[in-house]
């Protein structure tokens, strides 16, 4: 921990107590970040072959490409804030929720609406009301519902064999790889194979035996949960997030989904399934933690992971849309602000004379 | 109410159970052993002695001596003016050769009266100056007196008057003596611990002379075992020797942590009990006194020395000879750092206390005061650049750590956006500026600075307000008086008016009862009007201070 010196020399400005500071920074923590999510997209790239690589190069340049537009033309200094490096967070994070293999034109229209809208536009890094993932990722599955559900079967052989070239050509120019179609190597998600399959009436118990469920939650789709849920955990360990986010959102969505399971383990799938599919454990720990939008108060966490998890398992249960994470992380978002005001944690010394405290 | 039935059932319970632990708080490395080895030396006398006539909190002292007198070590030069206040005595024998506004050490090259000595280096003690030889024999008024005769104040940083303090208005059952010294840098407690423990025993027996407590406890942080060792050798010692008191007294080692030495803090590590916001540790029957102080209280009454010296760290990396010293209070900052191996023309940055909530100090010729524990000297290999904030992001890093669990964000959003209405609700009076959350803060942005500065704002419009009303109260009254004195005039008026009437036609008598009748109603209306003024004044203020607090 080194000495800062007291006085500012370039303003002149006295420096107050304390003269230490501790090595963090808000880059280092968006490094470690990235280093939480590296597991997942070695799982990722085993399952999806080069198009989460694709994804990801599109998607950083692209966020990268918009953040210094828009410090430019806001007059911030571009190379200082570029270097804290939370837009590369933003790219992985959404590059990670797009379909793999998404044409270039969807990346960088996503990471416009995350980098440039959401985010610089309402004041740049930690100002912004709306995680920028998310507001990317919601405006792309609006915009284009069709290329958002085109997600590559996980673990397919012909997926395998694309080389990255191959697969560069197909991003950019649309060239079919090894003369086979896109449309033969793509599948439905686990989660939109059971939504469809249990309103035809299929029951759970087999929409589980289906491959496409994988060992409990999708093929491919499960191990890349797992691989989530490490990192995620490596970053409690860290400190870098608090536990009660990932955990409350866990809870709110294994006990709404297990509460229904129970009823009718027929008609409602697991909470394991749950917690495992889709992007639940991006989300728990990676997406929702994200705090700049999340409420910062213990109990305001609480009540925000709780709630998330809840209308992930409503949108996903009822919605028509293929997973539901950016909506309910989106539409707890706007309460964050509010949750930080009314959950304000019990000070030293407060209770006997609070009331005398607070007026006087 | 739902709020509550969660807030107990969901963060109390399960979390805060370790009644003893303290919320937040930071590990920090020490840098102790750089001055923690070596005995207390004791600095020369200065050429020059510069005395500040406040240098405790309260009322600074009225200076009692004239320019020319002689003066000699221990004697009286300024008394004090007020209850919270304390008297100042000279530090060496001398001639006063100015009273006159001198720097101070602050942040700011700011001056405030002083009375500069100039020493003849004999170092003579005033005859005054006796020793006691049994003072617990004596009344605890009297020790009481003896203590803010000698102008003790609090020598951890706070310097508050210790008389004061030692005269609570409830029942004392705890007497903590503070060893903790959780600052990086200080070891000025730590080496006087080593070496000079039974003063402090001696002297935490005469304060239980004085508030009477069921228990004595030091409190030692627990990276500092050689000081641990030495009190509890002297507290065996005095067991040995057969003293009723020495069962009462026990050492207790406290976790390393900072701010754990903070008087809140130490209390709720120590007991489990909370200091009520607002409010002083007596109301829990508990005091807090520093170990220094302690031992300057067993000087005072032992031997019948004022407070004319302390001992201080000066440390730093690369220094010379860091280590502790006892300096004479009024000693020029840059005589103490020329002994201690700092070159004048070093231009080194000397932070006074430590470097969680120490002063930078800006002029050099600033004398060691009553608050000087340690003076941190930073080379130039060591100074660094503050590094450039960055916007917060809320990780929420400084609502961890901070002792009071306050939300530092918050407070920050509201203070830089000058919200300062918003920050009462979020307690910004009860933080302590220890600095925890601004050095986790891995924005680098500075936090205590914003909270320096918003309550400084919020104070000044206080008062503002407070001088408005009393103003607004005022013209108020003014127009009630004029307005009546307008009606006393017309009465008047009337009056004569009635009686030359009563003159030219006596027969008219029924009419003389009207003006009268009129002036009694129209004075009654007027009479309570000033007091529903002053009604709708105040609720006008309790509205405000209603909102304020939402």
């Amino acid at each position: 921990m080194p000495l800062q010196q007291s006085t500012n020399r370039q303003s002149g400005n006295i420096v107050s107590a304390p003269f230490i500071e501790s090595g963090q920074s808000i880059s280092g923590v968006m490094r470690q970040v990235i280093y939480a999510l590296l597991p997942a997209l070695v799982v990722a790239f085993y399952c999806f072959g080069w198009g989460i690589i694709t994804n990801l190069i599109i998607a950083c340049a692209g966020a990268l490409a918009w953040e210094s537009l828009m410090l430019y033309l806001r007059n911030r200094p571009v190379t200082s804030y570029i270097m804290d490096t939370s837009a590369l967070v933003t790219a992985i994070l959404l590059g990670m929720a797009l379909p793999p293999m998404a044409p270039w034109w969807l990346l960088l229209t996503g990471t416009f609406f995350a980098i440039a809208v959401a985010k610089q536009l309402y004041g740049g890094l930690g100002y912004n009301a709306l995680n920028p993932a998310m507001a990317g990722y919601a405006v792309l599955l609006i915009s284009f519902p069709r290329e958002m559900s085109a997600w590559l079967t996980p673990l397919a052989l012909p997926v395998a064999e694309l080389g990255f070239f191959e697969t560069m050509a197909w991003v950019f120019f649309e060239e079919p790889p090894n003369d086979v179609a896109l449309d033969t190597l793509t599948s439905a998600t686990p989660l939109d194979y059971l939504r469809t399959e249990i309103s035809r009436g299929v029951s759970f118990s087999e929409v589980r035996l289906s491959p496409v469920v994988g060992v409990i939650a999708g093929k491919g789709v499960e191990w890349i949960n797992l691989a989530v849920l490490l990192g995620g955990l490596w970053l409690c360990y860290k400190r870098l997030i608090t536990w009660h986010i990932p955990v409350s959102v866990l809870v709110g969505l294994g006990v709404l989904s297990g509460a229904f399971h129970l009823y009718a383990s027929e008609r409602f799938a697991d909470p394991v399934f749950h917690m495992f599919s889709g992007a639940t454990m991006l989300c728990a720990f990676f997406i929702a933690t994200d705090p700049v939008t999340a409420p910062a108060t213990p109990l305001g966490k609480l009540i925000y992971g709780l709630l998330i998890g809840l209308l992930i398992y409503i949108i996903r249960t009822w919605g028509g849309y293929p997973d539901a994470v950016a909506f309910a992380v989106l539409l707890m978002n706007f309460t964050a602000p509010l949750l930080d005001q009314y959950t304000q944690p019990r000070i030293y010394g407060a209770g006997k004379r609070n009331g005398r405290a607070r007026n006087g | 109410m739902i709020k509550r039935i969660l807030k107990k059932t969901l963060l109390q319970k399960p979390f805060l159970k370790k009644e003893c632990k303290l919320h937040g708080g930071i590990k920090l490395q020490g840098f102790k052993s750089l001055s923690n080895a070596a005995a207390v030396q004791i600095l020369s006398v200065p050429p020059q002695l510069i005395i500040p006539l406040k240098q405790h909190i309260g009322e600074a002292a009225k200076p009692i001596v004239n320019v020319g007198d002689l003066v000699y070590k221990g004697q009286i030069i300024a008394e004090p003016n007020g209850y919270i206040s304390s008297p100042v005595h000279a530090s060496s024998s001398g001639v006063v050769a100015a009273i006159e506004a001198r720097p101070i050490p602050h942040a700011s090259p700011i001056k405030e009266t002083c009375i500069v000595i100039h020493t003849d280096r004999k170092d003579q003690w005033h005859p005054f100056v006796q020793s006691t030889p049994e003072p617990l024999a004596l009344p605890p008024e009297d020790l009481r007196q003896r203590i803010r005769d000698a102008g003790i104040a609090g020598l951890g940083g706070a310097v508050f008057p210790s008389a004061v303090k030692l005269k609570p208005t409830s029942d004392i059952t705890t007497l903590i003596i503070n060893g903790v010294e959780c600052e990086p840098y200080i070891t000025c407690d730590d080496v006087l611990m080593r070496h000079h423990a039974d003063a402090i025993i001696q002297g935490a027996l005469l304060l239980a002379r004085i508030v009477r407590p069921q228990k004595i406890i030091v409190a030692i942080e627990d990276n500092k075992p050689q000081a641990f060792q030495s009190v509890t050798n002297a507290i065996n010692r005095l067991k040995a020797a057969g003293a009723a008191a020495a069962n009462t007294i026990h050492a207790a080692q406290v976790p390393e942590i900072f701010p754990a030495g903070g008087e809140k803090q130490l209390i709720k590590v120590l007991t489990g009990k909370e200091v009520p916001s607002g409010s002083l540790p007596y109301e829990l029957g508990i005091i807090c006194i520093n170990v220094g102080t302690t031992a300057a209280i067993y000087d005072a009454l032992y031997k019948g020395q004022p407070l004319v010296s302390r001992i201080m760290t000066v440390t730093g990396e690369g220094l010379d000879a860091p280590g502790n010293y006892r300096v004479l209070l009024g000693t020029p900052i840059h005589y103490v750092l020329a002994n201690a191996g700092v070159a004048r023309q070093h231009n080194a940055e000397v932070i006074m206390g430590g470097p969680m909530m120490g002063v930078a100090i800006a002029d050099h010729a600033a004398p060691v005061v009553k608050a000087t524990n340690c003076l941190l000297i930073k080379n130039t290999r060591q100074i660094r650049q503050p590094p450039a904030s960055m916007p917060c992001i809320r990780c929420g890093r400084c609502a961890t750590v901070c002792p009071i669990t306050l939300l530092p964000q918050q407070l920050y959003w509201h203070a830089r956006s000058k919200e300062f209405d918003k920050l009462p609700a979020y307690h910004i009076d009860d933080c302590i500026e220890c600095g925890c959350c601004q050095v986790v803060c891995p924005a680098k942005l500075p936090l205590v600075h914003y909270f320096r500065f918003a309550k400084s704002e919020l104070k000044a419009r206080e008062r503002e307000r407070k001088k408005a009303d009393v103003s607004r109260l005022r013209n108020e009254a003014r127009q009630v008086r004029s307005e009546k004195a307008r009606i006393e005039q017309e009465e008047r008026k009337a009056r004569r008016k009635a009686a030359r009437k009563q003159v030219i036609t006596p027969e008219t008598n029924p009419d003389q009862s009207t003006p009268d009748s009129l002036n009694a109603s129209s004075l009654q209306g007027v009479a309570p009007e000033p007091q529903t003024h002053e009604n709708t004044s105040m609720v006008k203020h309790e509205d405000q201070t209603k909102t304020m607090a939402r």
